[in-house]
């Protein structure tokens, strides 16, 4: 380095190239130099769904978890959560870029995320609601990378080598996820009665929207069954840990009103995503 | 069998720094996984990504493509391999040596079966504690599940006070 100044030696290292103009930007196609094939057999419509509605839990939660920024009761856990929506976008992207090459419409990444309106988005509600108090975002956060971690765990099968990839990739960051969930759980249900009151309404208030989770039958050809089983004893052995009380959906439990999946969403996703895509859609020909 | 071209480009391409952790060369790090150089002297580097969001990866691309076309390759190929998923266990033993020297804690062998076992809810330290990189007691404990990279979480050390970053193993 010939500059002492951190910015300074990126601008000189990267003189020659004018549309760069912070380090990390001037991102190409995430799956570049990937053999992009889909073996025979593949399913292609359903394999773009797949790719989709995973893309688009990611995208949100990590819009989600960005917004902590700033306002997160410690700097470590803002950082934190802002390294897990990292990851969450990480996968998105690619996710989108194989869903682009699958759904025979060959639209990159950007389009996805920025130029789709919020009936197209497929996400889960649960990733949508506004981040509330902290306990509930933890009680989220520990709900959706479980229910996620048990998806990817099963899609790191998929005859899709691709998918596969980013699934098995996805499992390593998720385990640390929950993780990070779980101890903050445990923190908050096992702490003062301020906290532990605080952590039960906050998986209280997740609890009508667990079945959309754990009671649709298998989307995307996965084992609605297993995924079920796994999500719920790892969601029973933190709650019984911490001292919470978990209510899980049972066959008489009332079905979901209203399913991302399907397109139906909750007034909170549209303000969400005219954040996320303001600047690109003023701006379309913009690159970064 | 390894040929001398292959070898020449496979040192250059492997002596880039990584953008973050720029005591680490990509062969230390291990996300260079091939180099091949083919009987028309062209070259194709393979690079496997660490994190699904890191930054990092189109930054370390670039440096590869320019570094083999400096050294006078004409045709120059990068390739993305996902698969097997990189895993801090492919760290060198010179890596670790690196990271060390420079203050951080390099990572421990990645313990198997984490994601379909039990959440591991204890509080308090429950595998073997990080070594501190400056005065080696085992007396340390973690400060914050991340750190000034996403590939880092901050610890620090009891017994010298000092704190210290550490790779998390993945």
């Amino acid at each position: 380095m010939s500059e002492d100044h951190v910015y300074m030696t990126l601008v000189e290292e990267h003189g020659g190239d004018g549309a760069r103009w912070a380090f990390g930007t001037g991102f190409e196609d995430p799956l570049y130099g990937i053999d992009t094939t889909v073996p025979t057999g593949v399913d292609t419509a359903q394999l773009a769904a797949c790719c989709l509605a995973l893309g688009d839990d990611a995208l949100v939660l990590a819009q989600r978890l960005a917004q902590w920024c700033t306002c997160a009761p410690e700097l470590e856990i803002e950082v934190g959560l802002a390294n897990l929506g990292l990851d969450l976008l990480g996968q998105a992207r690619m996710l989108y870029t194989r869903a682009g090459q699958v759904d025979g419409s060959g639209r990159g990444e950007d389009s996805y995320a920025y130029f789709r309106d919020p009936a197209e988005f497929r996400n889960v509600l649960l990733a949508e609601l506004p981040n509330g108090d902290f306990a509930f975002s933890i009680a989220r956060l520990l709900i959706l990378s479980s229910w996620r971690l048990a998806l990817f765990a099963q899609l790191a099968e998929s005859p899709d080598p691709v998918l596969a990839a980013i699934a098995a990739k996805g499992v390593k960051e998720l385990t640390y996820h929950r993780e990070f969930a779980a101890e903050w759980a445990l923190r908050l249900g096992d702490g003062t009665d301020e906290s532990h009151g605080r952590m039960q309404a906050g998986l209280d208030e997740t609890a009508e929207h667990l079945a959309e989770l754990l009671m649709r039958g298998g989307d995307f050809g996965l084992d609605a069954t297993s995924v079920r089983a796994n999500v719920e004893a790892v969601l029973r052995q933190v709650a019984d840990t911490a001292g919470l009380t978990l209510r899980l959906p049972t066959a008489n439990t009332a079905p979901a009103t209203a399913c991302g999946r399907d397109g139906e969403h909750t007034d909170h996703l549209a303000p969400l995503l005219a954040e996320l895509q303001s600047e690109a859609r003023a701006d379309p020909e913009a690159s970064w | 069998m390894v040929n001398a071209a292959t070898e020449r480009a496979r040192a250059i391409a492997g002596a880039v720094p990584d953008p973050e952790m720029p005591m680490l060369t990509l062969a230390d790090l291990g996300v260079l996984r091939d180099v091949e150089v083919d009987d028309n002297g062209a070259v194709t580097a393979v690079l496997t990504p660490t994190y699904s969001g890191c930054p990092a990866i189109a930054e370390m691309r670039g440096e590869v493509d320019r570094r083999l076309r400096e050294a006078g390759y004409g045709e120059v190929t990068i390739r993305t391999r996902l698969d097997p998923a990189w895993t801090t266990d492919w760290i060198t033993p010179e890596g670790r040596a690196a990271l060390a020297e420079h203050g951080i804690a390099p990572p421990r062998p990645v313990a198997r079966g984490a994601a379909s076992g039990p959440v591991p809810l204890v509080l308090s330290p429950t595998r073997p504690a990080l070594c501190c990189p400056r005065c080696g007691s085992t007396d340390t404990e973690q400060t914050s599940a991340f750190a000034a990279t996403a590939c880092k979480a901050l610890w620090r050390c009891r017994a010298c006070l000092e704190p210290f970053e550490y790779v998390k193993e993945i």
